[in-house]
């Protein structure tokens, strides 16, 4: 491409946009999730030759069609909403922790150990605070690992977090191993599944209530503190530039290991729910890929824990949708996985638009 | 002598439950209502999962029950709570017999049955049904030890072939397993009782890919065998892993066969693939589906084999040795008769153990063993297996639970 003189602008450039109202940008949002469908159905259409309006509405169905799996759907958004909030201190302070699975499976595994050790000696509610407590410090010590060699050596929190994972993932299997149940079964089944020790109880005849109110609470808490507290806007700080930080005399060390801590702590505490409060049993797959998934939801929410809600919703619902429109129309789950791709190919693509406008030549000089 | 008895009388009770379903026990289900749920570890891809889904539509076709409208599937449903969702949403959708597919998917079933008692839920390959105290659980399996067995006389008879062109070849058999549970050891120990019933020098490695359906893990663990000098490959996975690499070294020159599980390899390996050992699933759903309609009791725990066309083997490829139909035939003829009893205890030794599940005699021949020792705890929860000079399998719980590990099959991890 020839080089552009100073008197000949291009046909179109890319300009940063000042500051978009807010009402705007949501609205451009808005859009693009519904151009999003749209694409998606031409896909569906072109691909399967079903009538996407019909897919949608088994999609939809399968996440909420009955009582209980919309309940299913709000537990399992409940649990990706956690780990998403636990995140959240982390990737804004511009630690990269992927290592939100292994957090999860440590909270886990305490979790499961507890329920078998002391299910029958000690009473439900305080062992679910005890549970509670040794899930949150797990999961703080694991998250306070790498960030402790990020503070003072340096080390490259990104491929030491993954790692963790695996380490987390291999004590894992090792506790199925030593747990399982049957023997020779290779997994550890339905803990407690006649006592019921340990499970989390039903409130006003709901077994998800008390998970729905331990993490709307974080998501609140997680809101204020990340938005209002000294804690939290040391941790904008860091994030923005370390220099910055230390000139106006934060403790960068401290902030890193804290607030890592913090975020592998919260996700402890999405291991507990998962164990106690959801499927009662560990296995390697307690995370299920949720640690990954949380991210994109944690930065397409930009930290707001409130738009996390949403954004956890609508991929939960894609993930439930998918086993529905799998029986109902013989596709498999990777159809809801192209769809999900090209419904947050759009999301990141609006966000594009929000950030930048496109100039024309012919508006030279316009500005917004 | 009580024990005995005791394994006598459940004989005979499960024995009858083949025969007949038994005595009327509820009220006649309509066939054109009826809902019927499956539950799957993966989907069609998987030979194993394609048999289950071909098995369930076939049987429900053979009693009228149209599964467009009332056989719902759910597909790739892994062996956590992910089941038990699944298994209530089903019931919750109306249906009034549920089935799940893989051994892992049990306890979740078996939750999902306490809370739905007017369910019967069916967890095929399972075995906690008996001691589960829930009259709405039940596991069935079919006798694929029988067909196992079928398939390594098939790669006996290559096997004795290529000792026969030459004499310098280390008889040397590789399987690829997905587990160490006793389903696995049941399988590749009959399959190589096959085998060595005749080339009696034989001797097997077996690979674990601790996975059901993995068709890298199947190909590598493949690979691995035949190089430490395997030439024939056989499976207890639900790929067609393993039968691909098997071609490809023959492809590289290698004199190399495989003997596949589930469904016909000759699509992916066509000059290696000898046989499948296959199940007949539609046997052992249409006496569950046709028992539930009647209205008549399903049998807690429901097993079959080749007298009742439960099991079966894929048809003979190209490169088998000059016979193996009729020896075949004869092997089929012999189990379905008892002239051959496939782990009789004179055909194999194993080496003393201490912690007392089984017991051998100074040649290694095991004269008392334990059926199913659920818990792992080394007491005896079900009674002996050694009836008559042979480790009875299937008999006591439809589950195989043969787990001896015998002389000449090492496993490599």
């Amino acid at each position: 491409m020839a080089r552009h003189s100073s008197g000949h602008e291009r046909f179109l450039r890319i300009a940063k946009r000042d500051r978009m109202p807010k009402s705007r940008a949501f609205m451009i949002r808005v859009a693009a999730v519904l151009l999003s469908l749209v694409v998606s159905g031409f896909f569906i259409l072109a691909v399967t030759k079903l009538n996407p309006i019909d897919v949608y509405k088994s999609l939809f169905a399968g996440a909420f069609g009955t009582k209980r799996r919309f309940w299913v759907t709000i537990r399992d958004t409940m649990m990706l909403l956690c780990i998403s909030l636990g995140l959240a201190p982390a990737f804004k302070m511009r630690f990269w922790n992927i290592g939100a699975e292994g957090q999860v499976l440590i909270g886990g595994i305490v979790t499961a150990g507890m329920m078998r050790a002391l299910g029958t000696s000690i009473p439900t509610p305080l062992l679910l605070v005890l549970m509670f407590a040794c899930s949150f410090a797990a999961g703080a010590v694991w998250g306070a690992i790498p960030a402790v060699f990020k503070a003072y050596w340096n080390a490259n929190e990104t491929l030491f977090t993954l790692m963790m994972n695996y380490v987390a993932i291999q004590l894992t299997s090792y506790c199925v191993a030593r747990w399982e149940n049957p023997f020779g079964s290779n997994s550890v089944g339905i803990i407690n599944q006649k006592t019921k020790a340990g499970w989390f109880p039903a409130i006003f005849g709901q077994q998800i209530t008390l998970n729905v109110i331990i993490v709307l609470t974080l998501t609140v808490l997680m809101f204020l503190y990340l938005k209002y507290s000294k804690q939290g806007y040391e941790i904008a700080v860091v994030g923005s530039s370390e220099n910055t930080a230390r000139y106006a005399g934060i403790n960068v060390k401290n902030v890193t290991v804290r607030t890592v801590a913090l975020s592998g702590a919260i996700c402890g505490i999405a291991g507990f729910i998962a164990v106690s409060g959801a499927s009662h049993t560990i296995s390697t797959s307690t995370a299920g890929g949720e640690g990954f998934t949380a991210i994109i939801v944690a930065w397409l929410a930009q930290f707001n824990s409130f738009i996390m809600v949403a954004i956890s919703l609508l991929l939960v619902t894609l993930q439930k949708g998918a086993v529905q429109i799998a029986s109902q129309f013989n596709l498999n789950d990777y159809a809801s996985d192209v769809i999900t791709g090209i419904i947050l190919f759009f999301i990141l693509g609006s966000e594009f638009f929000i950030k930048f406008r496109v100039v024309h030549r012919s508006r030279k000089g316009g500005r917004s | 002598m009580k024990k005995k008895m005791l394994a006598v009388f459940t004989a005979a009770a499960v024995t009858a439950g083949i025969m007949a379903c038994g005595a009327v026990y509820a009220d006649a289900v309509d066939a054109s209502s009826v809902k019927v749920g499956l539950i799957c570890v993966e989907d069609e891809n998987s030979g194993y999962d394609a048999s289950h889904i071909d098995g369930l539509t076939a049987a429900c076709e053979e009693l009228g029950i149209d599964t467009a409208s009332q056989l719902i599937i759910k597909k790739d449903i892994p062996e956590d709570e992910t089941c038990y969702d699944n298994a209530v949403d089903l019931a919750e959708e109306g249906c009034e017999i549920i089935f799940s597919d893989s051994y892992g998917h049990q306890s979740y079933m078996l939750e999902a049955a306490s809370e739905y008692p007017d369910v019967v839920f069916v967890a095929c390959t399972g075995d906690m049904a008996a001691g589960s105290g829930l009259d709405n659980y039940k596991n069935i399996f079919p006798h694929t030890y029988e067909s196992r067995y079928v398939s390594g006389v098939v790669a006996g008879m290559k096997l004795a072939e290529m000792l026969e062109a030459n004499p310098d070849l280390d008889p040397y058999v590789g399987y690829v397993g997905a587990y160490p549970y006793a389903e696995v050891v049941s399988g590749y120990t009959a399959f190589f009782l096959g085998v060595r019933s005749l080339v009696p020098e034989a001797h097997m490695d077996v690979q674990y890919t601790n996975s059901w359906y993995d068709p890298t893990a199947e190909g590598a663990a493949a690979e691995a065998l035949m190089s430490k000098g395997c030439c024939i490959i056989s499976q207890h996975a639900d790929s067609t892993g393993a039968p691909s690499a098997v071609q490809a070294a023959f492809e590289k020159g290698k004199e190399v066969y495989c003997v596949g599980y589930n469904v016909d390899m000759r699509s992916v390996a066509k000059d290696v693939a000898l046989t499948s050992a296959q199940n007949n699933w539609s046997v052992l759903y249409k006496h569950m589906l046709d028992c539930f309609l009647k209205g008549e009791e399903v049998p807690v725990d429901f097993s079959a084999g080749i007298a009742d066309e439960a099991v079966m083997i894929s048809d003979l490829g190209d490169s088998v040795a000059e016979g193996t139909a009729e020896k075949v035939e004869e092997t089929w003829a012999g189990i379905a008769d008892g002239s051959i009893q496939v782990f009789n205890t004179d055909c194999f030794t194993c080496q003393p153990t201490d912690n007392g599940s089984y017991v051998v005699d100074e040649n290694g021949k095991v004269t008392s063993a334990f059926a199913l020792d659920a818990d792992g705890d080394f007491v005896n929860d079900n009674g002996e297996a050694i009836i008559d000079g042979a480790f009875e399998e299937s008999v006591l719980r439809s589950a195989p639970y043969f787990s001896l590990r015998i002389d000449g099959i090492t496993e490599l991890n």
